[in-house]
Protein backbone atom coordinates (compact mmCIF):
# COMPACT_ATOMS: atom_id res chain seq x y z
CA UNK A 1 0.00 0.00 0.00
CA UNK A 2 1.40 3.43 -0.91
CA UNK A 3 2.20 5.97 1.79
CA UNK A 4 -0.53 8.34 0.67
CA UNK A 5 -3.08 5.52 0.51
CA UNK A 6 -2.28 4.65 4.15
CA UNK A 7 -2.49 8.30 5.09
CA UNK A 8 -5.87 8.84 3.45
CA UNK A 9 -7.37 5.62 4.82
CA UNK A 10 -6.60 6.91 8.32
CA UNK A 11 -7.94 10.39 7.49
CA UNK A 12 -11.48 9.20 6.86
CA UNK A 13 -11.66 6.42 9.44
CA UNK A 14 -11.64 7.78 13.00
CA UNK A 15 -10.97 4.28 14.37
CA UNK A 16 -8.01 3.56 12.12
CA UNK A 17 -4.57 3.81 13.71
CA UNK A 18 -2.25 6.66 12.77
CA UNK A 19 -0.28 5.97 9.58
CA UNK A 20 3.20 4.62 10.21
CA UNK A 21 6.34 6.50 9.30
CA UNK A 22 5.43 9.76 11.02
CA UNK A 23 7.55 11.41 13.71
CA UNK A 24 7.54 14.38 16.05
CA UNK A 25 10.48 16.25 17.52
CA UNK A 26 9.45 15.45 21.09
CA UNK A 27 8.28 11.87 20.59
CA UNK A 28 4.74 12.80 21.65
CA UNK A 29 1.79 10.57 20.74
CA UNK A 30 1.25 11.09 17.01
CA UNK A 31 -2.50 10.54 17.17
CA UNK A 32 -3.00 13.99 18.62
CA UNK A 33 -1.08 15.67 15.81
CA UNK A 34 -2.59 13.49 13.09
CA UNK A 35 -6.01 14.45 14.46
CA UNK A 36 -5.40 17.97 13.14
CA UNK A 37 -5.47 16.60 9.58
CA UNK A 38 -8.48 14.38 10.30
CA UNK A 39 -10.30 17.33 11.74
CA UNK A 40 -9.35 19.69 8.89
CA UNK A 41 -10.62 17.26 6.26
CA UNK A 42 -13.90 16.26 7.87
CA UNK A 43 -14.83 19.63 9.38
CA UNK A 44 -14.03 21.59 6.20
CA UNK A 45 -16.18 19.22 4.13
CA UNK A 46 -19.04 19.39 6.64
CA UNK A 47 -18.72 23.18 6.46
CA UNK A 48 -18.94 22.99 2.67
CA UNK A 49 -22.20 21.03 2.97
CA UNK A 50 -23.52 23.47 5.57
CA UNK A 51 -22.87 26.28 3.06
CA UNK A 52 -24.74 24.48 0.31
CA UNK A 53 -27.66 23.26 2.47
CA UNK A 54 -28.45 26.06 4.99
CA UNK A 55 -32.22 25.42 5.21
CA UNK A 56 -31.71 21.66 5.52
CA UNK A 57 -29.44 22.51 8.45
CA UNK A 58 -32.02 24.82 10.02
CA UNK A 59 -34.72 22.16 9.74
CA UNK A 60 -32.80 19.62 11.83
CA UNK A 61 -30.48 21.86 13.84
CA UNK A 62 -26.72 22.27 13.75
CA UNK A 63 -25.82 19.24 15.86
CA UNK A 64 -27.97 16.77 13.93
CA UNK A 65 -26.92 18.20 10.56
CA UNK A 66 -23.21 18.03 11.35
CA UNK A 67 -23.48 14.46 12.62
CA UNK A 68 -25.41 13.42 9.50
CA UNK A 69 -23.05 15.32 7.18
CA UNK A 70 -20.04 13.75 8.91
CA UNK A 71 -21.31 10.26 8.08
CA UNK A 72 -21.93 11.32 4.46
CA UNK A 73 -18.47 12.94 4.16
CA UNK A 74 -16.75 9.75 5.30
CA UNK A 75 -18.90 7.56 3.03
CA UNK A 76 -18.81 9.82 -0.05
CA UNK A 77 -15.91 12.28 0.04
CA UNK A 78 -15.62 14.69 -2.92
CA UNK A 79 -14.09 13.48 -6.16
CA UNK A 80 -13.26 16.98 -7.39
CA UNK A 81 -11.59 20.08 -5.99
CA UNK A 82 -14.63 22.10 -7.07
CA UNK A 83 -16.45 22.11 -3.74
CA UNK A 84 -19.38 24.07 -5.17
CA UNK A 85 -20.29 20.77 -6.85
CA UNK A 86 -19.94 18.69 -3.69
CA UNK A 87 -23.09 17.20 -2.22
CA UNK A 88 -24.84 15.87 -5.36
CA UNK A 89 -25.49 12.63 -3.50
CA UNK A 90 -26.46 14.25 -0.19
CA UNK A 91 -30.27 14.38 -0.77
CA UNK A 92 -30.40 10.67 -1.68
CA UNK A 93 -28.26 9.94 1.38
CA UNK A 94 -30.68 11.91 3.58
CA UNK A 95 -33.59 9.91 2.15
CA UNK A 96 -31.96 6.68 3.30
CA UNK A 97 -30.72 8.10 6.61
CA UNK A 98 -32.86 6.38 9.24
CA UNK A 99 -32.62 9.05 11.99
CA UNK A 100 -33.95 11.69 9.54
CA UNK A 101 -37.11 9.69 8.72
CA UNK A 102 -39.19 11.89 11.05
CA UNK A 103 -38.60 14.81 8.65
CA UNK A 104 -39.79 13.18 5.41
CA UNK A 105 -39.47 16.38 3.36
CA UNK A 106 -35.81 16.96 4.36
CA UNK A 107 -34.35 15.28 1.25
CA UNK A 108 -36.49 17.37 -1.11
CA UNK A 109 -35.52 20.59 0.66
CA UNK A 110 -31.90 19.51 0.14
CA UNK A 111 -32.65 18.86 -3.56
CA UNK A 112 -34.04 22.37 -3.83
CA UNK A 113 -30.91 23.82 -2.22
CA UNK A 114 -28.73 21.86 -4.65
CA UNK A 115 -30.67 23.41 -7.54
CA UNK A 116 -30.11 26.85 -6.02
CA UNK A 117 -26.32 26.39 -5.89
CA UNK A 118 -26.31 25.05 -9.47
CA UNK A 119 -28.36 28.04 -10.61
CA UNK A 120 -26.07 30.44 -8.76
CA UNK A 121 -22.97 29.24 -10.65
CA UNK A 122 -24.64 28.37 -13.98
CA UNK A 123 -23.52 29.98 -17.24
CA UNK A 124 -24.64 33.51 -17.97
CA UNK A 125 -27.23 34.11 -20.69
CA UNK A 126 -29.41 37.04 -21.68
CA UNK A 127 -33.11 36.44 -20.99
CA UNK A 128 -35.68 37.59 -23.54
CA UNK A 129 -36.24 41.35 -23.55
CA UNK A 130 -39.83 42.68 -23.29
CA UNK A 131 -39.53 43.74 -26.96
CA UNK A 132 -38.58 40.22 -28.04
CA UNK A 133 -41.46 38.79 -26.02
CA UNK A 134 -43.91 41.28 -27.56
CA UNK A 135 -42.69 40.40 -31.05
CA UNK A 136 -42.94 36.65 -30.42
CA UNK A 137 -46.44 36.88 -28.99
CA UNK A 138 -47.74 39.44 -31.52
CA UNK A 139 -49.23 36.77 -33.75
CA UNK A 140 -51.39 34.32 -31.72
CA UNK A 141 -51.65 32.08 -34.78
CA UNK A 142 -47.92 31.37 -34.65
CA UNK A 143 -47.83 30.75 -30.90
CA UNK A 144 -48.29 26.93 -30.88
CA UNK A 145 -45.38 26.47 -33.30
CA UNK A 146 -42.85 28.45 -31.23
CA UNK A 147 -39.93 26.73 -29.49
CA UNK A 148 -38.46 28.11 -26.28
CA UNK A 149 -34.98 27.72 -24.79
CA UNK A 150 -34.60 27.93 -21.04
CA UNK A 151 -31.97 29.91 -19.13
CA UNK A 152 -28.93 27.72 -18.26
CA UNK A 153 -29.64 28.28 -14.57
CA UNK A 154 -33.20 26.91 -14.75
CA UNK A 155 -34.06 23.89 -12.65
CA UNK A 156 -37.36 22.29 -11.64
CA UNK A 157 -38.14 20.18 -8.61
CA UNK A 158 -41.42 18.28 -8.43
CA UNK A 159 -42.09 17.36 -4.82
CA UNK A 160 -44.68 15.56 -2.73
CA UNK A 161 -43.99 18.19 -0.09
CA UNK A 162 -44.41 21.96 0.20
CA UNK A 163 -40.73 22.59 -0.60
CA UNK A 164 -41.19 26.15 -1.84
CA UNK A 165 -43.23 27.25 1.18
CA UNK A 166 -40.84 25.51 3.58
CA UNK A 167 -37.84 27.13 1.94
CA UNK A 168 -39.51 30.55 1.82
CA UNK A 169 -40.49 30.39 5.49
CA UNK A 170 -36.80 29.96 6.30
CA UNK A 171 -36.04 33.15 4.38
CA UNK A 172 -38.48 35.04 6.57
CA UNK A 173 -41.17 34.90 3.85
CA UNK A 174 -44.37 33.49 5.35
CA UNK A 175 -44.95 31.76 8.64
CA UNK A 176 -43.40 28.31 9.08
CA UNK A 177 -46.12 27.35 11.57
CA UNK A 178 -48.74 27.88 8.86
CA UNK A 179 -46.98 25.75 6.25
CA UNK A 180 -48.54 22.33 5.69
CA UNK A 181 -45.43 20.39 4.58
CA UNK A 182 -47.57 17.61 3.06
CA UNK A 183 -49.10 19.74 0.28
CA UNK A 184 -47.27 18.89 -2.97
CA UNK A 185 -45.43 21.76 -4.67
CA UNK A 186 -43.25 22.10 -7.72
CA UNK A 187 -40.40 24.58 -7.58
CA UNK A 188 -38.91 26.65 -10.37
CA UNK A 189 -35.34 27.70 -9.62
CA UNK A 190 -33.77 30.31 -11.88
CA UNK A 191 -31.18 33.04 -11.64
CA UNK A 192 -32.35 36.43 -12.83
CA UNK A 193 -29.37 38.79 -12.85
CA UNK A 194 -27.35 37.94 -9.74
CA UNK A 195 -30.18 36.58 -7.59
CA UNK A 196 -31.45 33.01 -7.57
CA UNK A 197 -35.26 32.87 -7.36
CA UNK A 198 -37.32 30.01 -5.95
CA UNK A 199 -40.88 30.13 -7.28
CA UNK A 200 -43.87 27.82 -6.89
CA UNK A 201 -44.96 26.53 -10.29
CA UNK A 202 -48.67 26.35 -11.15
CA UNK A 203 -50.03 22.86 -11.96
CA UNK A 204 -48.52 21.48 -15.16
CA UNK A 205 -45.75 24.08 -15.21
CA UNK A 206 -43.14 21.37 -14.66
CA UNK A 207 -44.48 19.38 -17.63
CA UNK A 208 -44.43 22.47 -19.83
CA UNK A 209 -40.80 23.23 -18.95
CA UNK A 210 -39.78 19.61 -19.51
CA UNK A 211 -41.43 19.90 -22.95
CA UNK A 212 -39.37 23.03 -23.74
CA UNK A 213 -36.21 21.27 -22.61
CA UNK A 214 -37.01 18.37 -24.94
CA UNK A 215 -37.41 20.74 -27.88
CA UNK A 216 -41.19 20.47 -28.17
CA UNK A 217 -43.18 23.26 -29.75
CA UNK A 218 -45.22 25.41 -27.37
CA UNK A 219 -48.51 23.89 -28.52
CA UNK A 220 -47.31 20.31 -28.02
CA UNK A 221 -45.73 21.07 -24.64
CA UNK A 222 -48.95 22.76 -23.51
CA UNK A 223 -51.05 19.79 -24.72
CA UNK A 224 -48.84 17.45 -22.73
CA UNK A 225 -49.24 19.62 -19.62
CA UNK A 226 -53.01 19.76 -20.11
CA UNK A 227 -53.22 16.00 -20.36
CA UNK A 228 -51.40 15.72 -17.05
CA UNK A 229 -53.42 18.49 -15.35
CA UNK A 230 -57.00 19.10 -16.43
CA UNK A 231 -56.96 22.69 -15.15
CA UNK A 232 -53.72 23.61 -16.94
CA UNK A 233 -53.70 27.11 -18.35
CA UNK A 234 -50.74 28.10 -20.54
CA UNK A 235 -50.82 31.83 -19.77
CA UNK A 236 -50.01 31.52 -16.06
CA UNK A 237 -46.77 29.47 -16.30
CA UNK A 238 -45.68 31.23 -19.49
CA UNK A 239 -46.10 34.68 -17.92
CA UNK A 240 -44.26 33.48 -14.83
CA UNK A 241 -41.32 32.15 -16.87
CA UNK A 242 -41.08 35.38 -18.85
CA UNK A 243 -41.36 37.58 -15.76
CA UNK A 244 -38.45 35.78 -14.07
CA UNK A 245 -36.19 35.81 -17.11
CA UNK A 246 -36.34 32.02 -17.38
CA UNK A 247 -36.49 31.94 -21.19
CA UNK A 248 -33.71 33.02 -23.52
CA UNK A 249 -35.37 32.50 -26.88
CA UNK A 250 -38.85 32.03 -28.31
CA UNK A 251 -38.81 31.41 -32.06
CA UNK B 1 9.07 34.09 -24.02
CA UNK B 2 9.67 30.54 -22.76
CA UNK B 3 9.31 29.48 -19.18
CA UNK B 4 13.01 28.78 -19.05
CA UNK B 5 13.99 32.28 -20.14
CA UNK B 6 11.66 33.76 -17.51
CA UNK B 7 12.98 31.57 -14.81
CA UNK B 8 16.74 31.50 -14.89
CA UNK B 9 17.48 31.51 -11.18
CA UNK B 10 19.46 34.60 -10.32
CA UNK B 11 22.66 34.40 -8.30
CA UNK B 12 22.10 33.38 -4.69
CA UNK B 13 23.18 35.48 -1.75
CA UNK B 14 23.04 39.13 -2.69
CA UNK B 15 19.44 40.33 -2.94
CA UNK B 16 18.55 41.04 -6.53
CA UNK B 17 15.66 42.68 -8.36
CA UNK B 18 12.98 40.04 -7.95
CA UNK B 19 9.90 41.85 -9.15
CA UNK B 20 9.15 40.82 -12.68
CA UNK B 21 7.82 43.71 -14.76
CA UNK B 22 4.49 41.92 -15.01
CA UNK B 23 4.47 40.51 -11.44
CA UNK B 24 2.40 41.75 -8.52
CA UNK B 25 3.23 45.23 -7.25
CA UNK B 26 5.32 45.38 -4.05
CA UNK B 27 2.33 46.39 -1.97
CA UNK B 28 -0.21 44.76 0.34
CA UNK B 29 -3.17 42.84 -1.06
CA UNK B 30 -6.23 41.06 0.29
CA UNK B 31 -7.89 37.74 -0.38
CA UNK B 32 -11.15 38.45 -2.19
CA UNK B 33 -14.09 37.32 -0.07
CA UNK B 34 -17.67 37.10 -1.36
CA UNK B 35 -18.85 38.91 1.80
CA UNK B 36 -16.93 41.99 0.62
CA UNK B 37 -17.90 42.04 -3.09
CA UNK B 38 -20.39 44.90 -2.96
CA UNK B 39 -18.40 46.97 -0.46
CA UNK B 40 -15.31 46.78 -2.69
CA UNK B 41 -17.33 47.96 -5.69
CA UNK B 42 -18.82 50.78 -3.62
CA UNK B 43 -15.56 51.99 -2.03
CA UNK B 44 -12.65 50.81 -4.26
CA UNK B 45 -10.20 50.57 -1.32
CA UNK B 46 -6.58 51.55 -1.93
CA UNK B 47 -4.87 48.15 -2.22
CA UNK B 48 -2.00 46.71 -4.22
CA UNK B 49 -3.88 43.63 -5.45
CA UNK B 50 -6.55 41.03 -4.77
CA UNK B 51 -6.03 37.29 -4.61
CA UNK B 52 -8.60 34.56 -5.29
CA UNK B 53 -8.65 30.82 -4.75
CA UNK B 54 -8.74 29.37 -8.25
CA UNK B 55 -11.13 26.53 -7.41
CA UNK B 56 -13.87 28.90 -6.21
CA UNK B 57 -13.99 30.46 -9.67
CA UNK B 58 -13.98 27.28 -11.75
CA UNK B 59 -17.71 27.74 -12.28
CA UNK B 60 -19.50 28.64 -15.50
CA UNK B 61 -21.03 32.02 -14.65
CA UNK B 62 -23.03 33.93 -12.08
CA UNK B 63 -22.15 36.46 -9.38
CA UNK B 64 -18.59 35.26 -8.69
CA UNK B 65 -17.47 36.05 -12.24
CA UNK B 66 -19.63 39.19 -12.33
CA UNK B 67 -17.84 40.72 -9.35
CA UNK B 68 -14.39 39.35 -10.12
CA UNK B 69 -14.45 40.83 -13.65
CA UNK B 70 -15.22 44.27 -12.27
CA UNK B 71 -12.59 44.01 -9.55
CA UNK B 72 -10.04 42.67 -12.04
CA UNK B 73 -10.58 45.80 -14.15
CA UNK B 74 -9.33 47.97 -11.29
CA UNK B 75 -6.73 45.88 -9.43
CA UNK B 76 -3.85 43.54 -10.23
CA UNK B 77 -4.94 39.96 -9.59
CA UNK B 78 -3.20 36.96 -8.05
CA UNK B 79 -4.67 33.48 -8.50
CA UNK B 80 -3.86 30.94 -5.82
CA UNK B 81 -4.60 27.26 -6.45
CA UNK B 82 -5.61 25.03 -3.57
CA UNK B 83 -6.57 21.83 -5.39
CA UNK B 84 -3.90 20.82 -7.91
CA UNK B 85 -2.25 18.37 -5.50
CA UNK B 86 1.29 18.87 -6.80
CA UNK B 87 2.69 16.47 -4.19
CA UNK B 88 0.33 13.60 -5.07
CA UNK B 89 1.75 10.14 -5.71
CA UNK B 90 -0.59 9.79 -8.67
CA UNK B 91 -0.51 11.81 -11.89
CA UNK B 92 -1.77 15.39 -12.03
CA UNK B 93 -5.40 15.81 -13.07
CA UNK B 94 -5.19 17.07 -16.66
CA UNK B 95 -8.82 18.18 -16.66
CA UNK B 96 -8.05 20.33 -13.62
CA UNK B 97 -4.98 21.80 -15.32
CA UNK B 98 -7.14 22.59 -18.37
CA UNK B 99 -9.68 24.36 -16.18
CA UNK B 100 -6.91 26.35 -14.48
CA UNK B 101 -5.44 27.29 -17.87
CA UNK B 102 -8.84 28.59 -19.01
CA UNK B 103 -9.22 30.64 -15.81
CA UNK B 104 -5.73 32.13 -16.24
CA UNK B 105 -6.48 32.95 -19.89
CA UNK B 106 -9.68 34.67 -18.87
CA UNK B 107 -8.30 36.82 -16.05
CA UNK B 108 -4.60 37.12 -16.93
CA UNK B 109 -3.41 37.30 -13.31
CA UNK B 110 0.00 38.77 -12.46
CA UNK B 111 0.79 35.69 -10.40
CA UNK B 112 -0.29 32.07 -10.09
CA UNK B 113 0.72 30.03 -7.06
CA UNK B 114 0.19 26.54 -5.64
CA UNK B 115 1.30 24.53 -2.62
CA UNK B 116 4.03 22.11 -1.68
CA UNK B 117 1.42 19.59 -0.54
CA UNK B 118 -1.07 17.05 -1.79
CA UNK B 119 -4.85 16.92 -1.45
CA UNK B 120 -6.01 14.21 -3.87
CA UNK B 121 -5.50 10.46 -3.80
CA UNK B 122 -7.34 7.64 -5.57
CA UNK B 123 -9.79 10.07 -7.13
CA UNK B 124 -10.81 11.56 -3.78
CA UNK B 125 -10.27 15.23 -2.93
CA UNK B 126 -9.50 15.74 0.77
CA UNK B 127 -9.75 19.54 0.88
CA UNK B 128 -6.65 19.90 3.02
CA UNK B 129 -2.98 20.53 2.32
CA UNK B 130 -1.37 17.26 3.35
CA UNK B 131 2.32 16.84 4.21
CA UNK B 132 5.14 15.21 2.23
CA UNK B 133 8.31 13.35 3.19
CA UNK B 134 11.42 15.20 2.04
CA UNK B 135 13.33 12.46 0.23
CA UNK B 136 14.78 12.08 -3.30
CA UNK B 137 11.77 10.13 -4.64
CA UNK B 138 9.33 12.81 -3.54
CA UNK B 139 11.63 15.54 -4.83
CA UNK B 140 11.71 14.01 -8.32
CA UNK B 141 7.95 13.56 -8.37
CA UNK B 142 7.19 17.10 -7.16
CA UNK B 143 9.62 18.57 -9.71
CA UNK B 144 8.02 16.53 -12.52
CA UNK B 145 4.59 17.81 -11.50
CA UNK B 146 5.81 21.42 -11.35
CA UNK B 147 7.47 21.09 -14.77
CA UNK B 148 4.23 19.70 -16.15
CA UNK B 149 2.18 22.48 -14.52
CA UNK B 150 4.43 25.25 -15.82
CA UNK B 151 4.37 23.79 -19.32
CA UNK B 152 0.62 23.29 -19.29
CA UNK B 153 -0.10 26.77 -17.94
CA UNK B 154 2.71 28.30 -20.02
CA UNK B 155 3.92 30.36 -17.07
CA UNK B 156 6.16 30.29 -14.05
CA UNK B 157 4.34 29.37 -10.87
CA UNK B 158 5.12 30.31 -7.28
CA UNK B 159 5.28 27.40 -4.83
CA UNK B 160 4.15 27.96 -1.23
CA UNK B 161 6.00 26.50 1.76
CA UNK B 162 3.64 24.42 3.93
CA UNK B 163 2.36 24.51 7.51
CA UNK B 164 2.69 20.99 8.90
CA UNK B 165 1.83 19.12 12.10
CA UNK B 166 3.84 15.92 11.65
CA UNK B 167 7.18 15.01 10.09
CA UNK B 168 8.24 11.85 8.23
CA UNK B 169 10.83 9.36 9.40
CA UNK B 170 11.69 8.88 5.71
CA UNK B 171 12.78 12.52 5.24
CA UNK B 172 16.47 12.82 4.35
CA UNK B 173 16.46 16.54 3.53
CA UNK B 174 15.33 19.48 5.61
CA UNK B 175 12.41 21.47 4.21
CA UNK B 176 14.45 24.51 3.13
CA UNK B 177 16.93 22.33 1.24
CA UNK B 178 14.05 20.42 -0.37
CA UNK B 179 12.42 23.68 -1.53
CA UNK B 180 15.73 25.16 -2.70
CA UNK B 181 16.32 22.08 -4.83
CA UNK B 182 12.79 22.30 -6.34
CA UNK B 183 13.39 25.93 -7.29
CA UNK B 184 16.79 25.10 -8.79
CA UNK B 185 15.47 22.19 -10.84
CA UNK B 186 12.16 23.64 -12.05
CA UNK B 187 12.82 27.37 -12.17
CA UNK B 188 9.59 27.98 -10.24
CA UNK B 189 9.37 30.91 -7.85
CA UNK B 190 8.52 30.93 -4.16
CA UNK B 191 5.48 32.12 -2.30
CA UNK B 192 6.91 32.66 1.17
CA UNK B 193 4.14 32.05 3.69
CA UNK B 194 5.57 33.67 6.80
CA UNK B 195 2.77 32.33 8.96
CA UNK B 196 3.48 28.79 7.76
CA UNK B 197 7.18 29.29 8.54
CA UNK B 198 6.24 30.33 12.08
CA UNK B 199 3.62 27.59 12.57
CA UNK B 200 5.91 24.83 11.29
CA UNK B 201 8.82 26.31 13.26
CA UNK B 202 6.91 26.07 16.53
CA UNK B 203 5.37 22.67 15.67
CA UNK B 204 8.73 21.07 14.84
CA UNK B 205 10.90 23.22 17.07
CA UNK B 206 12.99 24.66 14.31
CA UNK B 207 14.18 28.22 14.09
CA UNK B 208 11.90 30.01 11.59
CA UNK B 209 14.49 32.76 10.94
CA UNK B 210 17.15 30.20 10.04
CA UNK B 211 14.55 28.41 7.90
CA UNK B 212 13.68 31.58 5.96
CA UNK B 213 17.33 32.55 5.59
CA UNK B 214 18.03 29.12 4.06
CA UNK B 215 15.37 29.51 1.35
CA UNK B 216 16.23 30.83 -2.15
CA UNK B 217 14.97 34.30 -1.24
CA UNK B 218 15.87 35.86 -4.58
CA UNK B 219 13.03 33.81 -6.11
CA UNK B 220 10.27 34.99 -3.71
CA UNK B 221 7.48 36.60 -5.73
CA UNK B 222 4.92 37.02 -2.94
CA UNK B 223 4.50 36.75 0.82
CA UNK B 224 1.47 35.43 2.70
CA UNK B 225 0.55 36.58 6.22
CA UNK B 226 -2.23 34.95 8.23
CA UNK B 227 -3.44 34.06 11.70
CA UNK B 228 -3.29 30.71 13.51
CA UNK B 229 -4.94 28.91 16.41
CA UNK B 230 -3.27 27.54 19.53
CA UNK B 231 -3.39 23.93 20.61
CA UNK B 232 -1.08 21.52 22.43
CA UNK B 233 0.28 18.14 21.38
CA UNK B 234 0.03 15.01 23.53
CA UNK B 235 3.18 16.00 25.44
CA UNK B 236 1.84 19.48 26.17
CA UNK B 237 4.11 21.21 23.66
CA UNK B 238 2.54 24.07 21.67
CA UNK B 239 0.91 22.96 18.43
CA UNK B 240 -0.12 25.82 16.16
CA UNK B 241 -2.92 25.30 13.65
CA UNK B 242 -2.85 27.23 10.38
CA UNK B 243 -6.50 28.35 10.33
CA UNK B 244 -6.46 31.68 8.46
CA UNK B 245 -9.14 32.49 10.99
CA UNK B 246 -7.57 35.10 13.26
CA UNK B 247 -5.62 38.35 13.24
CA UNK B 248 -1.93 38.09 12.31
CA UNK B 249 0.08 37.34 15.47
CA UNK B 250 2.88 39.60 16.75
CA UNK B 251 5.43 36.82 16.26
CA UNK B 252 4.43 36.58 12.59
CA UNK B 253 4.74 40.35 12.10
CA UNK B 254 8.25 40.12 13.62
CA UNK B 255 9.18 37.28 11.30
CA UNK B 256 7.73 39.28 8.38
CA UNK B 257 10.00 42.21 9.26
CA UNK B 258 12.94 39.80 9.38
CA UNK B 259 12.01 38.43 5.93
CA UNK B 260 11.52 41.89 4.39
CA UNK B 261 14.97 42.98 5.61
CA UNK B 262 16.41 40.26 3.41
CA UNK B 263 13.90 40.48 0.55
CA UNK B 264 13.32 44.18 0.14
CA UNK B 265 9.81 45.38 -0.77
CA UNK B 266 7.69 42.33 -1.64
CA UNK B 267 4.00 41.88 -2.59
CA UNK B 268 2.25 40.74 0.60
CA UNK B 269 -1.14 39.11 0.99
CA UNK B 270 -3.28 39.33 4.11
CA UNK B 271 -4.85 35.87 4.00
CA UNK B 272 -8.12 35.38 5.84
CA UNK B 273 -10.42 32.48 5.00
CA UNK B 274 -12.38 31.80 8.20
CA UNK B 275 -14.28 34.02 10.63
CA UNK B 276 -14.11 36.76 8.00
CA UNK B 277 -14.19 40.17 9.71
CA UNK B 278 -15.56 43.39 8.19
CA UNK B 279 -13.43 44.73 5.32
CA UNK B 280 -11.96 47.66 7.34
CA UNK B 281 -10.36 45.19 9.79
CA UNK B 282 -8.48 43.51 6.93
CA UNK B 283 -7.63 46.87 5.35
CA UNK B 284 -6.00 47.89 8.64
CA UNK B 285 -3.81 44.75 8.50
CA UNK B 286 -2.96 45.58 4.88
CA UNK B 287 -1.91 49.11 5.91
CA UNK B 288 0.30 47.61 8.60
CA UNK B 289 2.00 45.40 5.99
CA UNK B 290 2.43 48.43 3.72
CA UNK B 291 4.23 50.29 6.51
CA UNK B 292 6.73 47.41 6.73
CA UNK B 293 7.09 47.38 2.95
CA UNK B 294 7.75 51.13 3.15
CA UNK B 295 10.53 50.60 5.71
CA UNK B 296 12.05 47.93 3.48
CA UNK B 297 11.95 50.31 0.49
CA UNK B 298 13.60 53.09 2.50
CA UNK B 299 16.31 50.74 3.79
CA UNK B 300 17.03 49.64 0.23
CA UNK B 301 17.30 53.25 -0.95
CA UNK B 302 19.61 54.19 1.92
CA UNK B 303 21.78 51.15 1.29
CA UNK B 304 22.15 52.02 -2.38
CA UNK B 305 22.74 55.77 -1.75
Amino acid sequence: MSDQRLFTAALLDPDAPCPTGLTTWNGSDLARRFAVYRNNVVVSLIDALADTFPVTLELVGDEFFRAMAGIFVRAAPPTSALLAEYGEGFPAFIERFEPARSVPYLADVARLELLRVRAFHAADAEPLTPEQVARALADPERLPALRATCHPSLGVLRSRYAVVSLWAAHQGIGDLARVDPFLPESALVVRGGLEVQVIALPPGGDVLIAGFANGLMLGDAAALAASAHADFDLTTPLALLLRHGALCSLN
Amino acid sequence: MTIQSLCQPSARGAPTQRTHPDGLPARAGLGLKTQHFTEILATWPDLGFFEIHAENYLVAGGPFHHYLSRIRDRYPLSIHGVGLSIGAEGPLDIAHLDRLAALLDRYEPRSFSEHLAWSTHGGVFFNDLLPLPYDPTTLTRVCDHIDQTQEHLRRRILLENPATYVEFAASTLDEATFITEIVRRTGCGLLLDVNNAHVSGVNHRRNPQAYIAALPLSEVGEIHLAGFDWDRDAAGAPLLIDTHGAAIAAAVWDLYAFALERLGPTPTLIERDNDIPPLPVLLAEARCAERWIGYARRDRLEASA
